[in-house]
């Protein structure tokens, strides 16, 4: 389309003029603090590749947990913020109800791969049982409201597991037990990787790829597919719509569950507040990846993870900024605010139409 | 006992008084169309029979059997399928995929590979492009894969809603002449049109709506002599 000098002064728009200075000033820190990281030099290729890896490992967490956000959102176009605690009161229950008392029964490092088994199920129970009550108390009846109002809901829904775990199993910091045959590292081709992290990047790629065959390939998953571009005619497909949208939380908080063991695993201790921080982080790679999209959360979880773990050292450490390797989660929710600045459609979502053209 | 029947069926949408009380009948094997205006309530009358909106008031029966217990998708199983306005096809589904929704009320694996292959006689088509992304079909081609859908159903009753909107006058006729050969194969069929010409001339019988109301009600030969039908929806004077 062409436009005369006339109409094209008439769209000069000044807050185009500041976004785009904004933009090339992010570009000019970024490459400005990379540059004066690498002639500095303070660190070797190992390090860069721990950090690498790390972030990988951080990332696959965060990738399956923003499933969660993603699926939900795709089906009812809400952004469920209850979903951090769905994570945490799956593994939370599992590590004092079961993780702990087979630890002392000393069955935990005996046998630990029918134990982490247990666990894992256990966790993922718990979660989808909490999931699917959220929805049916608190989300359902709001099911024809105005957007916002569920969203409150859910903020509220998220306080309330908070303090409901809270107030059951204690506000410290409970342990979970050590798996002794994950303790060390492997060598593999010269590189050291913890033992552990290749449990959860494993693991994880395995429940991405499970549940990418079964959104695309079973008739559930294509009936979820149908219920998120229109409810009304998936009915008149005879799809339940209701139990669509059940499955649809209890898949995501299935996922989560699993997330939460993995993440205990890396850190080795819970608590009722451990959903809050991986929660928004899964959502940021949600929205990064494109919300909605399922490919999008998994690319999204590990390009978020690799990148607040890498960014810091950086381009951060580069511009003289103390303390460098702490602002992770600086760099994470700056990047929340630039993605919804910039690209709100994240790098799969749907290109939205053209309000200006 | 008529296959379908309407009786005194009050609709709204909050305070919109859409449907004033519709009384209308199908007979098994009929062809029976519904023709007005704009706005007249025709897609509403639809959506009533399909369950998708609730009779405030009134009674939608099928085959005798009180429907105001069932939800929307629990009807498609009492063997009504819709074609629904402007197409409602999955854009982001697959042509193969669309198809599978639209047996998705069914567990006969081997029914739905038959009614695969039928739908693909009647729709050569959709074989070529069983797994082409359906938001890239043609408009003309997307309307023949919203009807395929319902056909997969195996419905009884199937309630057509514009299946001619949008489309060239050849794909038009050939879209009527697909529809007649459905029903000869035995299903009963509603159809919703505004090209009154062609609804009369396939269906056997037919109603007109008025602003919510059933002004007329006749043989498909009726109306089309009648003088306020030619006058208003056939273009005659
Ligand atoms: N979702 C809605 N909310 C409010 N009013 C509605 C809604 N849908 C339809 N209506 C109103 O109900 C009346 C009947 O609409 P309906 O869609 O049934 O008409 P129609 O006969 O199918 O028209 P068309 O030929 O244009 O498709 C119209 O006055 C319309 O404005
Ligand atoms: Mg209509």
């Amino acid at each position: 389309m062409r436009h005369t000098l006339g109409q094209r002064l008439e769209r000069f728009n000044y807050l185009d003029v500041v976004l785009w200075l904004f933009r090339i000033g992010i570009i000019v820190v970024i490459v400005w603090g990379t540059v004066a990281t690498i002639l500095d030099n303070p660190y070797s290729m190992r390090n860069w590749i721990d950090l690498l890896l790390t972030g990988l490992t951080q990332g696959s967490l965060y990738a399956l947990i923003a499933l969660g956000y993603t699926l939900v959102y795709g089906v009812l176009l809400m952004i469920n913020f209850a979903h951090g605690e769905f994570f945490m009161s799956g593994v939370f229950t599992a590590t004092v109800f079961v993780a702990i008392p087979l630890n002392e029964a000393g069955l935990w490092n005996r046998h630990p791969i029918p134990c982490l088994l247990l666990v894992t199920v256990v966790a993922m129970a718990v979660s989808m049982a909490i999931a699917v009550l959220t929805e049916r108390v608190a989300y359902r009846p709001l099911r024809r409201a105005p957007r916002l109002i569920p969203l409150i809901t859910a903020i509220g829904a998220s306080f309330f597991w908070q303090y409901f775990f809270r107030g059951l199993y204690g506000s410290g910091i409970t342990a979970f037990p050590t798996v002794q045959a994950l303790a060390g590292k492997w060598t593999v081709a010269g590189l050291e990787i913890g033992k552990t992290d290749v449990v959860v990047m494993i693991s994880s790629i395995l429940l991405l790829i499970g549940l990418y065959i079964f959104v695309m390939q079973t008739k559930t998953g294509k009936a979820m597919r149908a219920v998120s571009e229109d409810k009304d005619v998936a009915a008149l497909m005879g799809i339940d719509v209701d139990r669509v949208i059940v499955i649809t939380f209890a898949v995501g908080a299935a996922l989560a569950g699993a997330a939460g063991i993995l993440y205990a695993m890396l850190y080795r201790q819970v608590n009722f507040f451990m959903g809050f921080y991986p929660g928004l982080k899964a959502f940021t790679a949600a929205v990064l990846g494109g919300i909605g999209s399922v490919p999008g959360a998994a690319l999204g979880g590990l390009a978020l993870g690799m990148f607040e773990s890498i960014a810091p050292n950086l381009f951060l450490e580069g511009l003289g900024i103390p303390g460098a390797n702490q602002l992770k989660d600086v760099v994470a929710f700056t990047m929340l605010v630039l993605i919804l600045m910039f690209r709100p459609q994240g790098i799969l979502g749907e290109r939205l139409a053209e309000k200006k053209a | 006992m008529p296959m379908l029947e309407l009786q005194d069926v009050h609709a709204y949408y909050g305070n919109i008084h859409a449907l004033k009380g519709i009384s209308l009948t199908v007979e098994e094997g009929e062809i029976v169309t519904l023709i007005g205006a704009n706005g007249a309530g025709k897609t509403t009358t639809l959506r009533t029979i399909s369950g998708l909106l609730k009779p405030r008031q009134g009674k939608v029966y099928l085959e005798g059997e009180d429907l105001d217990q069932y939800k929307a998708h629990e009807i498609v199983y009492k063997g009504v399928a819709m074609v629904p306005e402007g197409r409602g096809i999955f854009a982001k589904l697959t042509v193969a995929e669309n198809l599978d929704m639209g047996a998705y009320s069914r567990r006969d694996k081997k029914g739905i590979a038959e009614d695969l292959e039928r739908v693909f006689e009647l729709f050569p088509r959709l074989k070529e492009r069983r797994n082409q992304v359906a938001g890239t079909l043609s408009g003309g081609e997307q309307q023949m894969l919203a009807t395929a859908r319902a056909l997969m159903a195996r419905p009884r009753l199937l309630l057509m809603d514009e299946p001619s909107m949008g489309l060239a006058p050849v794909l038009v006729e050939d879209v009527f002449d697909r529809i007649m050969e459905i029903n000869h194969e035995g299903t009963t069929i509603l159809l919703v049109e505004q090209n009154a010409h062609m609804a009369l001339q396939v269906a056997h019988r037919g109603y007109v709506l008025q602003t919510g109301e059933i002004v007329l009600g006749d043989t498909a030969d009726g109306l089309r002599q009648n003088p306020m039908v030619q006058k208003a929806y056939l273009g005659m004077e």
